[in-house]
């Protein structure tokens, strides 16, 4: 299908975007497009204008600051793929990346937008609350920091409110102790997971602590298994499995019943322990 | 209510134009439509099967999922560009040898989508292969077909 018939206006800057969006109530932010569009052809949304950020300078910049990676709103998933500091720096993005969708999807597609976009099926924003990250938002009243662990609401919504722009990402650098791990299950390569787990933990030698597990495709949100998270930290794999399903309540979707999904589950923290356990190389 | 109007000037296989289309026209409805060029196909018009892929600015992207409003000057490449250059010819030429397609809808995106990872590596293995194109769907061949043509070019390529 085609898209309803919407006007088209390029921001310049992201103050000139915020004040599109205090003047137009039902204005989209187009950034990588790659849902957006395909949500305008399909007619599952209309606005009457979007406003593209693509050309906004400065919103594309990866780097490292203070014992953070920044990775701007606009850096398109294929930089982030290709970048040296994310390699680096944040081994939990470097390992997601190549699950995301296909290679000229990854080409369009924004690392802001995914998080804005909040879908609960895709891995960046599972990874983002795994790393504990921070979301930096700009609104009518200047900039404001938002946790991960605060920032996902409920089924696409965010904190983000509707006369903000997303436009930056901090990631906690990974340091020598930093542990992590991510396994999805998809039908396809590239296709939206049926499930998926992105970890993070911290080596103490003996084991792991700070165990955090992100699960996504179950639920509005993606969602942290914190009684999992602590029979991880003590070293009880097993255990960790069974109490994932008992944890997570995902629904029946197209994809699988939620019976699948919860066992499924457990499988994948079976393979991300182990990831976990890897010494680091 | 008139449809939004937008002015672009871009350059598509080498030569500069100038239009002026409505905003919520895609980059492969433009492409099509407006400058007729065919070769780039529309599939599901929402990002799966891969059928409206095209070059914008050296890296490949799904027609469908951006708008021509988006393109004000960038750099496009179709598949009649790849194939006036001969820049793809090996890859016609071997699709054609193992029938690597049927209806051949799919195959102006799926070539452009084997040149993207030949150009990236030069000896992928075929799961490489399988996974570069896995956003390209073809409904003929199963795939093994497109798998053995671009890894004969790839060998054929690096001298092998």
């Amino acid at each position: 299908m085609k898209p309803a018939p919407f006007a088209y206006a390029r921001a310049k800057t992201v103050k000139d975007a915020v004040a599109l969006l205090g003047k137009h109530k039902d204005a989209r932010l187009l950034a990588g497009g790659q849902s957006l569009i395909a949500t305008l052809n399909m007619r599952l949304s209309a606005p009457s204008l979007l406003i593209d950020i693509n050309r906004i300078p400065g919103l594309d910049g990866i780097k490292l600051s203070k014992g953070f990676v920044e990775i701007g709103a606009l850096a398109r998933h294929t930089q982030v793929e290709r970048s040296e500091v994310v390699a680096k720096h944040s081994p939990l993005i470097a390992r997601a990346m190549p699950h995301i969708a296909h290679p000229a999807i990854r080409n369009r597609g924004t690392f802001g937008g995914s998080i804005a976009f909040a879908d609960p099926a895709a891995e960046l924003p599972a990874c983002l609350l795994a790393l504990g990250g921070e979301i930096e938002i700009t609104g009518p009243k200047g900039k404001r920091k938002v946790k991960a662990d605060a920032f996902f609401k409920d089924l696409f919504e965010t904190a983000i409110g509707p006369r903000d722009v997303l436009t930056l990402v901090r990631i906690p650098a990974a340091t020598k102790d930093t542990r992590t791990g991510f396994a999805e299950l998809a039908r396809r390569h590239g296709d939206y997971a049926i499930v998926g787990l992105a970890a993070t933990a911290k080596a103490t030698g003996k084991g792991l602590k700070d165990v955090r597990l992100a699960y996504f495709g179950v639920g509005a949100t993606p969602i942290r298994a914190k009684k999992a998270e602590a029979l991880l930290a003590a070293g009880k794999i097993d255990e960790a499995a069974n109490a994932v399903a008992k944890e997570l309540d995902p629904s029946d979707d197209v994809q699988a019943t939620a019976k699948v999904k919860k066992h499924l589950a457990g499988v994948l923290l079976k393979r991300v322990a182990a990831q976990l356990m890897e010494p680091r190389s | 209510m008139s449809a939004p109007m937008v002015e672009i000037t871009l350059t598509v296989n080498g030569e500069k134009t100038a239009a002026r289309i409505e905003a919520r026209k895609t980059l492969v409805d433009f492409l099509r439509e407006d400058l007729f060029l065919t070769g780039s196909h529309v599939g599901c018009e929402h990002g799966v099967c891969g059928a409206c892929t095209v070059r914008v600015d050296g890296e490949i992207v799904r027609g469908c999922l951006m708008l021509a409003a988006q393109c004000d000057g960038a750099k496009i490449e179709t598949i009649e560009g790849l194939s006036d250059s001969g820049e793809v010819a090996d890859l016609q030429k071997a699709f054609e040898e193992r029938n690597a397609l049927q209806c051949g809808y799919c195959t102006p995106g799926m070539l452009a989508a084997a040149q993207d990872l030949l150009k990236r590596n030069r000896k992928p293995t075929r799961e490489e292969i399988r996974e570069h194109i896995s956003g390209n769907y073809c409904r003929c061949t199963g795939y093994h077909a497109i798998v053995d043509a671009v890894e004969a070019v790839a060998q054929a390529r690096s001298g092998k």
